[in-house]
């Protein structure tokens, strides 16, 4: 496998950060109401982590050991507060509904954790790669349960799109099953954790399969026989 | 020692110099633009309270600060826009605040014509529960007009309560507190107006100090 391929199959499976590395539950679990909210999270989340472990990369000569961590946090801060400046300017009804999530972004792990795990020892190109793969392997998950969050708590699809993509996006709302009163376990935090649940059980349960599948099996070379009795 | 103290210590401080600068760069370019979202905002809210055909003055820069922890639920001041036609009062749109509702403070702005009339109340925001309490935004349910044309007789109208309490205004299924905090705090918002139309409508407009 080469470089890209490595890592891609890492952030959107092996070592996914919403599945496998379990980092920034906080927002996975608030925002993922809606498939809208979680497309619109994961987008702000992917535009940060690029922006910051490009970044990053490029300034590592200049970070000393000792300090490092707090000039992360920086510019992670920064651009998470350009980010939502930008957000508050476009997408101002999205801005809305993510409320403090958006924020919040800045205490997600994921991203000081990639900042520190891989911007700091690798390239331009690969860290921008790897930020954004990460990202895209977060999205998924958030895009996943909101969806399902969505279906089985209000019964519908792109319920608020036209938030996100603007007017005309409205017509994509798809009305799945007519519910009355909308399933309140669901729309809550504990609905979040009990799907959540079930999404990495079947990530689990498939992995072998999948691993064997992606992973070529590294041909292992047996060690040739090498004379070792003694010579007495 | 001291030295690498020094040497960090100013790393750190331009790395901060230079993110800053970044980050002001994009607030001063996006300000506008985030402005204009907000007026925008305003505006459509405004339009949903007062009927856009009755005044002709600029509604989201003629506003007046009002201050009633009484009536309006807060300690801080909030705004109050007033519409004028040709100089002739017509109608007031007050934010209030409905300080008990099942999950804090449920912001709400309030639509009243000058005979103390009800023209319209929207939900600004709320933390309610979702499926129960949030059938106060429109975007749920058409509750929140049920206000609309009503009026209060005096101060302790009785017909302003929610049905379980002996009043006219529907509860939600499972959520009594909600609506009751909010129809109170209409109530509330027109009690004050009574008591404040004249003097409201003489103050000029000092709009944007906040």
């Amino acid at each position: 496998m080469n470089k890209y391929a490595e890592l891609t199959w890492q952030g959107l499976w092996k070592n996914n950060p919403g599945l496998v590395q379990l980092l920034g539950l906080c927002p996975l679990l608030a925002v993922t109401s809606t498939l809208t909210n979680a497309l619109g999270m994961g987008v702000a989340t992917i535009a940060v982590m690029v922006g910051s472990n490009a970044t990053v990369s490029l300034v590592r000569h200049w970070i000393p050991r000792e300090i490092r961590i707090p000039i992360f946090v920086m510019i992670i801060a920064g651009f998470v507060t350009c980010v939502q400046l930008l957000f508050n300017a476009y997408a101002y009804g999205l801005y809305q509904s993510l409320g403090i999530f958006l924020p919040l972004i800045v205490t997600n792990c994921i991203i000081i954790g990639r900042a520190e795990a891989y911007a700091s020892k690798n390239q331009l190109l690969p860290s921008i790669y790897d930020g954004f793969i990460m990202g895209v392997g977060f999205t998924l998950v958030l895009v996943v349960l909101g969806a399902i969050r969505e279906i089985l708590g209000q019964g519908t699809l792109f319920d608020g799109a036209d938030l996100l993509l603007g007017p005309w996006a409205s017509s994509l709302r798809i009305e799945l099953i007519a519910i009355d009163q909308s399933f309140l376990f669901i729309m809550l935090p504990p609905g979040a954790f009990v799907a959540m649940g079930f999404i990495i059980a079947l990530k689990n349960s498939l992995n072998t399969k999948v691993e064997a599948m992606i992973e070529k099996p590294v041909e292992v070379q047996k060690p040739q026989r090498v004379r070792v009795s003694k010579v007495s | 020692m001291n030295k690498i103290i020094t040497k960090n210590g100013l790393i750190l401080a331009s790395f901060a110099l230079v993110i800053t600068t970044i980050v002001g760069i994009t607030q001063h370019l996006t300000k506008d633009k985030i402005d204009e979202q907000e007026r925008k905002q305003l505006l459509k809210t405004l339009d949903q309270v007062i009927p856009r055909a009755s005044y002709n003055n600029k509604l989201f820069l003629h506003c007046v600060p009002t201050l009633s922890q009484q009536f309006l639920g807060s300690s801080k001041t909030q705004r109050a826009f007033l519409a004028f036609n040709d100089d002739v009062p017509v109608a007031a749109a007050l934010e209030t605040i409905a300080p008990n509702g099942y999950n804090g403070n449920i912001y709400l702005i309030v639509g009243i014509s000058y005979d103390g009339t009800v023209t319209g109340v929207r939900t600004l925001s709320h933390q309610e529960t979702p499926g129960l309490g949030d059938k106060i935004e429109l975007s749920r349910s058409d509750w929140i007009n049920s206000f609309a044309t009503k009026s209060i007789t005096d101060h302790r109208d009785q017909r302003w309560q929610v049905k379980k309490d002996g009043g006219e205004f529907d509860q939600f299924t499972g959520a009594t507190i909600t609506p009751r905090a909010v129809v109170a705090a209409v109530k509330n918002t027109l009690v004050y107006f009574e008591l404040n139309k004249a003097q409201l409508f003489a103050q000029p407009q000092r709009c944007g100090d906040k």
